[in-house]
């Protein structure tokens, strides 16, 4: 982990009130792997006060991406477009998808802006030489991301795109009517989502991580801010940005 | 170059600037984002006789210009902090000041006593902020009878430099550090955290898992600079301020209103490296302002002699 000053390249909104941001970060992004976050403070004022963290969604060379939703300051001062002043980043932070382990198809599903982190979980389960089935939830159509993925599916809130419901009955369904070899699947998505996913994994035996979300204070480890309960532990309690933000399923009570 | 050093009872800081409890966890655990070499001293996170979970989630909402939170004093406990942590904090060349939380006064005094057998602890600061069992579950800290009796039984234990940590939240602080400071704490570490909490009106719901937090962050910054005041004027020995310092000029504010240290606290989660740079920036300052020694700017608001300051508390 490091704190620099990155220079924003661009900002540009690619689907419904999704924006994707783009970083020369050089230092962050040969050290990045897929599941860690950035936590940036959107500008040089104490309003808002705290930094926000946000998953790496892709990395192109040198400069690092970052897709978000407008949802109050902080997004909307990022959304504004690029500012002269360079961003204060601190990262790569955060624990990251088991992506060499023993498993031959990955299924990835993603539950609005998680799919966050799924182009670079992609792309290091092609290097990893894995076969990858990628499951989206959204509420509609106009807020489905698909680059970068491959083999996707699609189920909507409205069935305004692919199938009508949640994106765990749709993976529930897809289960029951194929067979894969030694799956493991990688989500990231709202607690609802990960919660109902679990136990869908549990039932049908397939190993399973989560990224989970929790509010923090620093990212990094010394708040105490970010607790997830955890079922193997002495403690009751890990914390969300240093020993997540990625679970076993089986460890987590959601 | 400006002399930074301050002396707190018997224990000499390199500057007048820490880094508060609960806000750097136990002080070795970012080594790449900050130095902590460079500043005066380390207030660990409060440590309890036993480990404690800490309250469930959520623990922490931003409210305008601060923080709520409710960590609910999760730590490892002071067995472990020996064995695992303490190792590490002996190699840095700065104070060590272990920061003691517990449920009854007797907790208070075993705790200590066990880190006062161990080697590299420079000091303690007892947190008062913190429920006990015997009455109910209310605040040591809201009660000056209890507040002053802790000081004196662990007085008794420990030559070394013992700070007694104050809450805000009380009418008058002054009757607290006047209590204190009669039962021979070498210093008065003001403010904790402010009561708050914050509210999720679609929901009607609190945004906080234990529905009230503590605020922290510049928001505080006014009570905070008010305290330190306060007690600065009702006792002799040194205040160390606390309380949304982000930067050397907070820094500043706290010295003249009476403190002799600070502490920087929320602002190491949004920069951990930012009581660094306030200790380099009290020096900076010093050398251009031709001041020789840091401790001259201790107490020296300058308040108009036609103004009759409100000293009701007094
Ligand atoms: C590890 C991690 C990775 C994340 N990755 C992404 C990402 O890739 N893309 C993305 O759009 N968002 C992501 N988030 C959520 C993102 O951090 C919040 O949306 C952002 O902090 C909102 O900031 P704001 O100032 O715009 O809104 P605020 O005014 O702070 O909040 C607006 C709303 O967002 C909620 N919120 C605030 N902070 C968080 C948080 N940390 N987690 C969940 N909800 C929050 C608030 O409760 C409120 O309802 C991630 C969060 C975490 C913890
Ligand atoms: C997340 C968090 C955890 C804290 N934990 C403790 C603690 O364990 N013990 C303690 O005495 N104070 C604790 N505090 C209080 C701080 O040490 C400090 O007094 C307070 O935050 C005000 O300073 P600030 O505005 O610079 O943060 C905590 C504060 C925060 C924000
Ligand atoms: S956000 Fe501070 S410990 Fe996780």
């Amino acid at each position: 982990m490091r704190q620099g000053f990155y220079r924003v390249e661009s900002v540009r909104e690619i689907a419904g009130n999704i924006h994707l941001l783009s970083l020369h970060a050089p230092q962050i992004a040969s050290a990045v792997r897929a599941g860690q976050f950035l936590n940036i403070k959107t500008r040089d004022m104490y309003l808002p006060l705290l930094r926000r963290p946000f998953s790496v969604y892709n990395r192109n060379g040198d400069s690092l991406e970052i897709i978000f939703n407008v949802v109050g300051l902080g997004t909307r001062i990022l959304a504004s477009g690029p500012s002269r002043e360079p961003l204060d980043v601190i990262g790569p932070l955060g624990n990251a998808f088991g992506t060499g382990g023993d498993f031959e198809e990955a299924v990835l599903v993603a539950g609005g802006l998680g799919i966050a982190p799924m182009p670079m979980l992609t792309a290091e389960l092609k290097r990893a030489g894995k076969k990858i089935h990628t499951y989206i939830g959204a509420r509609n159509g106009s807020q489905i991301v698909r680059e970068h993925m491959e083999n996707v599916s699609v189920a909507t809130d409205d069935g305004s795109a692919g199938s009508r419901g949640t994106v765990v009955d749709l993976l529930r369904t897809h289960l029951g009517n194929s067979s894969m070899t030694r799956p493991k699947i990688f989500s990231c998505g709202p607690t609802p989502m990960l919660r109902a996913l679990a136990a869908l994994a549990d039932e049908a035996g397939i190993p399973c991580e989560l990224s989970l979300e929790s509010p923090m204070a620093c990212g990094i480890g010394i708040c105490q801010g970010c607790p997830v309960e955890v079922k193997d532990g002495p403690r009751k309690y890990a914390l969300v940005c240093r020993d997540g933000t990625v679970f076993d399923g089986k460890r987590v009570v959601l | 170059m400006a002399n930074l050093s301050v002396r707190i009872g018997s224990l000499k800081l390199k500057n007048p600037v820490l880094v508060a409890s609960g806000t750097f966890g136990y002080g070795g655990d970012v080594p790449d984002l900050s130095d902590v070499n460079t500043i005066g001293g380390i207030v660990t996170k409060s440590l309890s006789m036993k480990p404690r979970d800490g309250n469930p989630p959520d623990r922490i909402v931003e409210t305008a210009g601060g923080m709520l939170n409710s960590i609910g004093l999760a730590n490892i406990g002071v067995h472990e902090f020996i064995k695992n942590k303490l190792p590490g904090l002996r190699k840095f060349d700065t104070a060590i000041i272990a920061n003691i939380a517990a449920s009854s006064v007797e907790e208070y005094c075993d705790v200590l006593t066990l880190l006062e057998a161990q080697e590299g602890i420079h000091g303690y600061e007892i947190n008062v902020s913190c429920p006990n069992v015997k009455e109910g579950g209310l605040s040591f800290g809201t009660d000056p009878v209890i507040t002053a009796e802790i000081t004196r039984r662990l007085r008794k234990l420990t030559p070394k430099c013992l700070l007694m940590k104050l809450t805000p939240n009380v009418t008058h602080v002054s009757e607290f550090a006047r209590g204190v400071a009669g039962e021979g704490a070498d210093g008065i570490s003001l403010i904790n955290t402010v009561v708050g909490m914050a509210i999720d009106h679609r929901r009607r719901t609190p945004k906080l898992s234990t529905v009230t937090g503590g605020l922290s962050g510049p928001a505080i910054k006014p009570i905070a600079l008010a305290k330190v005041y306060e007690a600065a004027l009702a006792v002799k020995i040194p205040i160390i301020g606390i309380g949304g310092i982000m930067n050397t000029g907070d820094a500043l504010e706290f010295l003249i209103a009476g403190a002799t240290a600070i502490q920087v606290g929320t602002a190491n989660f949004i920069d951990p490296s930012a009581s660094m740079k306030i200790a380099a920036g009290l020096g900076e300052y010093c050398d251009a302002n031709n001041i020789a020694n840091v401790k001259d700017l201790v107490g020296t608001l300058k308040v108009r002699a036609d103004i009759s300051v409100v000293k009701s508390w007094l």
